[in-house]
């Protein structure tokens, strides 16, 4: 891999792969919700969905089309640290993917009208996700756990922040964080790199860097004590939240996390856009034996995300017709709190190696898996992480487990929440006036 | 755009994946394509009985298998497949369609050999232990609750319901019901893996870092000696297309979003309309994000977060299914935009641009869709199953291209037409 700056401040990464005809193209920005100021919670994600909608060259009707007729994908997504925007086609798609890329970060039209319509899909992505009591504990439970850091909004954003906010709320925040200095551009792929270095300072190289981008600098205070949420409402499942203050992807402590969930619920890999979509080899895993195969719970999961800062490490579970959330979490806690005081075992470390040795190499069978990595470790860290990551992992011992579990899932560092469900028809218990 | 685009030629290459496929005697079918992307292989087992053999009275009974037969073997307790599995870093992931149930995973490249012999200990010789169907069983009600209070599953189940009525196996709920989960005893299991597992029924599908010939002698020692009888084959009733359109909303008022699903039954796999209707389709709710209905209803009217069609043709004539999630208030409005959607198709029909650019996207994007050795394995079993031949990578594009404005249309009017759809709301929306 080749790590170069442009003048102007914009990072590139590329990558040849040449078992496929195929490139994939990410730009990332070091801006996400933790960005987002109270008032204008989910400009993050909406400013995504209007850089998709035309720029200068090119017209809104033709933004759709120019990479499907290289038979690609492109997409986008939007989190705490980060957004990002893909492209992944036959390689002689390059020169379209960067040209699409560098418009979209000096380009962007932001009509009036089109900011409207979108406040209304925007509305209902957030409406679809309250439909799942799951997603609205973990909201809820997130939104619990902090207090004070900005990490504590949903990323969507909260419902009166889409309603009231304008369209020059929208392009000034555009225009504040979407310049070369704040961004990484990553090509993996059937590509030459110098070549591709050349074609991306083509269509890069003209945009001038911004001004350095305002950041919040809000510090979490440590939790004093437990935390608790209900969400009584109508449903059928009843669902169980478990969330703790976790390290950030360069602390010490992180890799040693890694390791111990994979003890717990089954190693997940570390790469947000693919491992959710193959589940952790888990039956095995503590977690999963005392709830699972004891019929306590129908599933169970952890997770744990390479964040820039501080975020959470939240264990989920979903209890089963008949079992009580107070039963399941009377298990759960008991095999959180013996972890911390026996700690694991060495065959459960050795396992827990090799499966995360193995969901590494499962997660990085595509350009498209590559890039990603390449780009979301550089943009919350930097992606050195990222290439160290297997060594660390083989480093991890039983004794650095144990201190991170007995840091991290202490009592008074956890947020509980329970979605209790209430009989359909019934009407819901509202917290508000 | 104002700068210098042109539509590229679409070039492919003209060898394609060349799998090998060797029938062993007893019937099992290998497929195989050596690939070294990622020191790992592709596993992907396909047995000819999804829950089209569900006993009428007893749906869900394919299912609950799929659950529990991984769960212990007459020589593996499902405590030493947990520490097998796990100790090598592999998931498997069952799954269960109408006509196949599938045991799928990736392995490092090094402990290929002996998770292959456990998968084929757990189809051969699963053990089905009762303690196991007890906690699996409480998995699967859990998640037909789950479903019970999901307006996206209500509405498509539901459809899939009214689309294919009378007890046809394709209108059954795959999970089956509460009622009937509870009911499903150990012999009944036992009695369905009795009738439906067997050698004949078996394709193999291997894509990954291992040369063919070691492939093939590990498939023979793990299927070759397996020895059962041909199962009689699992024919689908007749599908009797709706005459008139139909409505029903499924109150879920506890829910912020409604969810609509707007179907029609099609075609089987192997009608000769069938690239046609694919092409038609793409233009009609995929290309892009959503294709036409994406356009109006999405980017033009900003109703839904998502809309799209689907086109899933299979051995008997299988559904088109437009999905949209919106507001309540916004309901009527989304449907009226679909029926007019369909009038427009359907009334002046698709253009040559449209066709011509969803040719180039579906031919183009074959490469990236087979990029994986787990795509690949999946391709190769769809074409096994639907016997499309061992070159239908390389004659795909030529199929596709074939397809004229004509066939297209044609297309448009066979499949829709508002007068005769099938609606299903479900969501906070009033009866």
């Amino acid at each position: 891999m080749r790590s170069t700056t442009l003048d102007n401040g914009l990072k590139v990464l590329i990558q040849e792969e040449h078992t496929a005809p195929l490139a994939s193209v990410w730009c990332w920005y070091k801006v996400g919700s933790k960005d987002e100021r109270p008032g204008l919670t989910g400009v993050s994600h909406w400013v995504e969905h209007m850089n998709f909608k035309g720029t200068t060259n090119i017209p809104r009707d033709q933004v759709k089309g120019i990479i499907e007729q290289f038979g690609g994908a492109w997409n986008g997504y939007t989190w705490i640290d980060q957004t990002t925007y893909l492209e992944t086609a036959t390689r002689d798609a390059l020169d379209r993917m960067l040209f699409i890329e560098a418009e979209r970060m000096a380009s962007c039209l932001y009509h009036p009208d089109d900011c409207e319509s979108e406040r209304t899909v925007i509305i209902s992505e957030l409406q679809g996700g309250e439909n799942d009591p799951d997603q609205l504990l973990d909201q809820e439970v997130t939104a619990t756990a902090f207090k004070a850091h900005t990490y504590r909004h949903p990323t969507i954003g909260w419902l009166s922040d889409l309603q009231t906010m304008s369209r020059d709320d929208l392009y000034g925040y555009y225009r504040r964080y979407y310049i070369p200095n704040n961004a990484t551009l990553v090509i993996v792929g059937d590509v030459d790199t110098d070549s591709a270095l050349r074609q991306a300072a083509h269509h890069f190289g003209r945009i001038q860097p911004g001004a350095g981008v305002p950041r919040l600098h809000t510090v979490e205070p440590p939790q004093t004590g437990e935390r608790r949420v209900t969400i009584r409402r109508e449903g059928t499942t009843a669902y169980l939240k478990a969330s703790f203050h976790a390290p950030a992807a360069t602390d010490t402590d992180f890799v040693p996390l890694v390791v111990l969930d994979a003890v717990l619920t089954g190693a997940k890999g570390l790469n947000l856009w693919s491992s959710f979509r193959i589940a952790p080899p888990q039956r095995s895993a503590r977690l999963y034996r005392a709830l699972v195969d004891r019929g306590l719970a129908s599933s169970v999961s952890g997770s744990i995300v390479p964040t820039a800062q501080p975020f959470l490490y939240t264990v989920s579970a979903t209890a089963t017709e008949g079992t009580s959330l107070s039963g399941a979490e009377g298990v759960l806690l008991e095999e959180l709190d013996r972890v911390q005081r026996e700690g694991i075992t060495t065959m459960e470390l050795a396992k827990a190696k090799a499966q995360l040795e193995a969901r590494l190499v499962f997660e990085n069978d595509s350009v498209t898996n590559i890039a990603h990595q390449l780009g979301y470790f550089e943009t919350i860290a930097e992606v050195e992480l990222f290439r160290t990551l297997p060594g660390a992992i083989a480093t991890a011992t039983a004794d650095s487990v144990m201190t991170a579990a007995r840091r991290i899932l202490a009592a008074s560092n956890r947020t509980i929440g329970w979605f209790e469900p209430l009989p359909i028809g019934s009407g819901s218990e509202q917290s508000r006036p | 755009m104002k700068s210098d685009f042109r539509p590229p030629a679409i070039k492919l290459s003209s060898s394609g994946l060349a799998p090998t496929r060797v029938k062993l005697e007893n019937g099992v079918v290998l497929l195989m394509k050596q690939t070294t992307t990622t020191p790992a292989v592709a596993i992907n087992l396909a047995m000819r009985t999804g829950s089209i053999a569900d006993p009428a009275a007893a749906p869900g009974t394919a299912w609950l298998l799929s659950r529990v037969i991984d769960r212990g073997t007459v020589s593996r307790t499902a405590a030493d497949i947990a520490e097998d599995l796990d100790g090598r870093g592999v998931t498997l992931t069952m799954t269960v369609s109408r006509h196949v149930m599938s045991v799928v995973c990736t392995t490092l490249a090094g402990d290929f050999a002996p998770v292959l012999s456990l998968l084929g200990d757990i189809l051969i010789a699963p053990s089905l232990p009762d303690p196991e169907i007890a906690t699996r069983k409480g998995e699967v009600i859990t998640a037909i609750r789950q479903d019970e209070d999901n307006p996206a599953v209500r509405a498509s189940e539901t459809l899939m319901e009214r689309l294919y009525p009378d007890g046809h196996p394709y209108g059954r709920r795959p999970k089956g019901t509460i009622d009937v989960v509870e009911a499903v005893t150990r012999e009944q299991l036992l009695h369905l893996h009795a009738q439906r597992f067997a050698p004949s029924e078996l394709s193999v599908a291997l894509v990954g870092d291992i040369e063919p010939p070691r492939a093939q002698e590990t498939v023979m020692r793990v299927f070759g000696g397996w020895r059962r009888p041909v199962p009689k084959p699992l024919t689908p009733p007749p599908v009797v297309p709706a005459t008139r359109r139909t409505r029903l909303v499924v109150p879920m008022m506890n829910k912020a979003q409604a969810d609509i699903a707007y179907g029609f039954t099609t075609i089987r796999r192997n009608d000769p309309r069938y690239y046609a209707f694919w092409l038609m389709n793409n233009v009609f709710g995929q290309y892009s994000i959503g294709g036409r209905l994406g356009d109006s209803i999405r980017e033009r009217q900003g109703m839904a977060y998502y809309v799209s069609s689907s086109f899933d043709a299979n051995v008997a004539e299988g559904p088109l299914v437009v999905r949209a999630g919106v507001s309540p208030a916004n309901v009527d409005r989304t449907v009226s935009s679909i029926d007019d959607e369909i009038r427009l198709l359907v009334t002046d029909g698709l253009t040559p641009k449209e066709l011509d650019e969803s040719k180039r996207f579906l031919i183009g994007s074959i490469p990236r869709a087979l990029e994986t050795n787990a795509a690949i394995a999946n391709f190769l079993q769809s074409a096994e199953f639907f016997d499309l031949g061992l070159d239908y990578d390389v004659k795909l594009p030529d199929l596709l291209s074939a397809v004229t404005l004509d066939d297209a249309n044609a297309a448009a009017r066979d499949a829709l037409d508002p007068e005769r759809a099938t609606l299903v709301i479900a969501g906070p929306y009033p009866t």
